[in-house]
């Protein structure tokens, strides 16, 4: 038997972030990670580190991550190729243009420095960008990093702070007894903890519902694909106004790009599938025309929680006092799990986030019924 | 209705189109090479002429007889060269053709994908004139040349000594041969080997021819380095003896043939670890059926048999689908190449006792050995992601993107999974199994699609 301060199901980068800061903050914690940490989402995402486009109610948090990111080598030892190279968000049409006008004034005041590009400016700074083009919005201080080394180095830092992280190591049975959580493992671990912690990713809803709040999650599968290594040529990381592509290339010289759904092997595997890969194929030649004749030499997908308003579920239980829920970033949680794991820990070391949680609260489903 | 599809016109995919058609199915043959024949039987290009006994020696009747057999069987079935299959789904195959992508359903599948060289690396194998001994002969047989003017073959399995033999042939420079495996094992390996006298005996002739031509042989040989500027200048190997130099300009090494195994991964095929192929491969029956009720396997790409097993193994899992779809078949001819195939079963682990895999290669390669080409990963930085805590092999590479570059682990898995085995002291089969992405091999940009 293992008494802890607080108990976290889920070693991706939300789990490990509040592991880490738990334990920098002298917590005893526990992370319980089914694989191995930062393995799903955290590990395969497009690693995208963006505040650009992200509903309003998110960016005081996002800001946090912001300067969280900055701090990277401190706080977990390696720099995970993250390159604030700039975030370029495209318009294909004059309608599009106008939507990131609209967020640029109506983002001001939350630090995101965004620049508005026409056409000419877009050709004269980013000469790489395709002629379907008609203008971007530019954040100069967003970026990108590598998921594969970013998300298992949160979770060896809060191992060299104390924490203890098991791998392999899936929650099998969680009960409350009145005092405290006792959790289960199918390892045949035994813990207890007046704290836990679910960030379980998309399969958080289970323990949710275990509790009398269920939510109405799906798991969602955002397409990958990467080059072969080509000349440097992209000094941004790009999305498009309204969605369907994204491009970023690595120092090595790959560019990773995403769009699409891919399809669920099983519960917790997920391919990008044809289609996904074939519409890549297609459209990124019209946005990025230098990758013309270059060759995609793998493809992926990961498995994301995702509710119906896109917004992911941060804080208290309604049901269950010492429960803390983080879930369901609906394809964006990997720039601002950090912070995440950090408001978690405020919670429970000063009794409330320093940032306002209140839009991501579990209640705002308790009136809709779920099938 | 969807039609049955076959992956691969090598011998295995060959006999079972064949077979298929014998029963008035029309399927559909897959296949990547402009030419079908598969690796052993590879076709030169058109435009040359070179008689069959040439290019295939000893196997030339068998080459002729397969060949003619797609030939006459062109009109009877729909026979796509120059097709990739870059992908697969749950019931539809995903294809490249002259930059054109295309999909087609299937109701039964049959893979029939082959095999490539296994690779060992040593210091210096990135250096122009360094070949897997596979491409060796792919460069004599398919365009008539060779790999340089003074050759050393290296490595081991049967392909060491024939393409050798291939080699001086044709009136190339062979230096020497070095054969990893031991004298004494190829002794110990005598019983299981009698199992098959006349392939036996190709294999006796080859190294006996190369003897009589004055042409050096060595067992127990390793091959330590190869160096060179531009190119391959010189190598060294060891034995008993000690450590020795000999100059040359081109390599041709390998140890053994590993299956091409992705599409039966993508396919969702379940896998399991074979200790004699020393690698995870996809479970068949004795049919070839697969753990999937539509897929079917066949030939080396599910297990390395070699191509006699492989054309019987191609006509056995026809009958399979034939039997599954309701076509009457004959259980003796069943009966009778599964008797066959677990004869040629008994050989193969003869062969794998005379070519015995260097276990220690792990222990003796080197920090500096390159491992993955692709995205330039050495062994001593598998090493430290191993010593980081990491042992699973996705995972590692994950870590150190060994397996992650344009081949995809085709040519660096198993050298990359023997370097974490031995610094994680775990057994090779303990440390997972890299998991197959699409696409099997690159994939252009800007591709037009069939709608
Ligand atoms: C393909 C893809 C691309 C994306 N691109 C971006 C991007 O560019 N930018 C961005 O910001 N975000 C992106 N995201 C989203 C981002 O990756 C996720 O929002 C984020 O990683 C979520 O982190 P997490 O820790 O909540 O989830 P996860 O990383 O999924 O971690 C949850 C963990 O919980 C574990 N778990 C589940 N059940 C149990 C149990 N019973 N016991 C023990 N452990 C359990 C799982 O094994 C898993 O490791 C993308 C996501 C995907 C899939
Ligand atoms: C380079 C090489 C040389 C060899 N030489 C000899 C030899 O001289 N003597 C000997 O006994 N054995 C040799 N072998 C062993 C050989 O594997 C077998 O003897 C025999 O060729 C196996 O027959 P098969 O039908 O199973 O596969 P193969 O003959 O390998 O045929 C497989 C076919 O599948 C096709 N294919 C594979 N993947 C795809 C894909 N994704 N999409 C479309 N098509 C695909 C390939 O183009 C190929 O034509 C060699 C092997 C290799 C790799």
């Amino acid at each position: 038997m293992i008494e802890v301060d607080a108990i976290i199901i889920g070693g991706g980068i939300v789990g490990a972030s509040a592991a880490l800061f738990l334990s920098k903050a002298g917590r005893r914690v526990a992370l319980l990670e089914r694989d191995f940490c930062g393995s799903h989402s955290s590990g395969v995402n497009y690693g995208g580190v963006r505040r650009q486009g992200r509903p309003l109610s998110q960016l005081p948090l996002s800001q946090r991550a912001h300067e969280i990111w900055g701090q990277l080598p401190q706080l977990i030892g390696i720099d995970g190729e993250y390159q604030r190279s700039g975030h370029l968000k495209l318009a294909r049409s004059l309608d599009d243009l106008r939507a990131l006008q609209d967020y640029a004034a109506s983002s001001q005041g939350f630090g995101l420095d965004l620049q508005l590009l026409d056409r000419t400016e877009l050709r004269a700074r980013f000469p790489w960008v395709g002629d379907v083009a008609v203008g971007a919005s530019y954040c100069p201080d967003d970026g990108h990093a590598n998921p594969r080394l970013v998300s298992p180095a949160f979770a060896q830092a809060a191992r060299r702070h104390g924490a203890q992280v098991h791998e392999q190591c899936a929650v099998s049975a969680v009960e409350h007894d009145g005092q405290r959580f006792r959790v289960s493992s199918q390892s045949g671990l035994e813990l207890h903890a007046p704290w836990l912690l679910n960030c379980a990713g998309a399969w958080a809803g289970r323990l949710a519902e275990q509790f009398g709040e269920a939510v109405p999650m799906h798991a969602g599968h955002p397409a990958m694909l990467v080059t072969e290594p080509l000349p440097l040529v992209m000094n941004a990381s790009t999305g498009v106004e309204g969605g369907g592509i994204y491009a970023r290339q690595v120092a090595r010289g790959n560019c990773v790009l995403g769009g699409g759904q891919g399809f669920a092997l099983d519960a917790a595997r997920a391919r990008p599938g044809q289609q996904a890969v074939i519409e890549i194929l297609r459209q990124a030649v019209e946005l990025y025309p230098f990758l013309e004749g270059a060759q995609a030499i793998r493809t992926w997908s990961g498995t994301e929680g995702y509710l119906p308003d896109r917004q992911p579920v941060i804080g208290h239980s309604s049901t269950q006092p010492g429960l803390l829920h983080a879930f369901g970033f609906a394809g964006a949680g990997f720039q601002i799990g950090p912070a995440v794991g950090q408001a978690l820990t405020e919670i429970i070391c000063n009794g409330a986030p320093s940032t306002s949680l209140d839009a991501f609260s579990i209640t705002r489903f308790h009136s809709i019924s779920v099938a | 209705m969807k039609p049955v599809v076959i992956i691969g016109a090598g011998p295995a995919g060959i006999r079972a189109a064949q077979t298929l058609v014998a029963q008035g199915v029309r399927p559909v043959l897959l296949d990547e090479a402009a030419r079908g024949g598969g690796q052993i039987y590879r076709r030169q290009p058109a435009n040359f002429k070179r008689s069959a006994v040439k290019l295939y020696g000893f196997e030339a009747r068998k080459a002729k007889a397969l060949h003619q057999t797609l030939d006459t069987l062109r009109e009877q079935l729909d026979y796509r060269p120059d097709t990739l299959v870059w992908n697969a789904e749950a019931d539809a195959l995903d294809t490249l053709h002259e930059g054109r992508a295309a999909r087609i359903e299937f109701s039964r599948v049959i893979v029939a994908t082959g095999a490539t060289d296994r690779i060992l690396p040593v210091q210096g194998w990135t250096l122009p004139g360094v070949y897997s001994l596979g491409a060796a002969q792919i460069a004599l047989k398919f365009q008539g040349c060779a790999i340089g003017e003074r050759v050393v073959f290296a490595g081991s399995g049967p392909l060491l000594y024939l393409v050798a033999y291939q080699y001086a042939k044709a009136g190339a420079k062979v230096v020497a041969v070095l054969d990893s495996s031991p004298f004494s094992a190829q002794v110990r390996a005598l019983p299981g080997l009698l199992s098959q006298p006349a392939t036996l005996a190709k294999g006796i002739y080859y190294r006996s021819w190369l003897s009589a031509h004055g042409i050096p042989v060595h067992q127990g040989a390793t091959l330590q380095r190869i160096d060179g500027e531009q190119r391959v200048r010189s190598l060294n190997w060891s034995d008993a003896k000690g450590e020795h130099q000999l100059a040359c300009d081109a390599v041709a090494f390998a140890h053994g043939l590993r299956s091409e195994t992705q599409l039966a991964d993508l396919l969702g095929c379940e896998f399991a670890w074979n200790p004699l192929n020393r690698a995870w491969l996809p479970q068949r029956d004795r049919a070839g059926r697969s753990s999937v009720a539509e897929v079917y396997l066949a030939g080396d790409g599910a297990g390395i048999m070699g191509a006699d097993a492989a054309e019987m193994a191609g006509e056995r899992a026809a009958l399979a689908v034939l039997e599954d779809n309701g076509h009457p078949i004959a259980p003796q001819r069943c009966v009778q190449l599964e008797q066959s195939l677990t004869r040629i079963n008994t050989f193969r682990k003869g062969l794998e006792q005379a070519f015995i895999f260097p276990e220690h290669w792990a222990a003796n390669t080197a920090d500096e050995v390159m491992i993955c080409r692709c995205e330039e990963v050495r062994a001593g930085d598998i090493r430290q992601v191993v010593r980081e805590g990491h042992w699973e092999i996705n995972r590692v590479k994950a870590h150190c993107r060994a397996g992650m570059g344009r081949c995809q682990g085709r040519m660096c898995g198993a050298a990359t999974a023997e370097i974490i085995a031995g610094e994680s002291q775990r057994a090779v089969s303990q440390i997972g199994r890299l998991r197959a992405q699409a696409p099997v091999k690159p994939l252009p940009f800007g591709l037009e699609v069939e709608s």
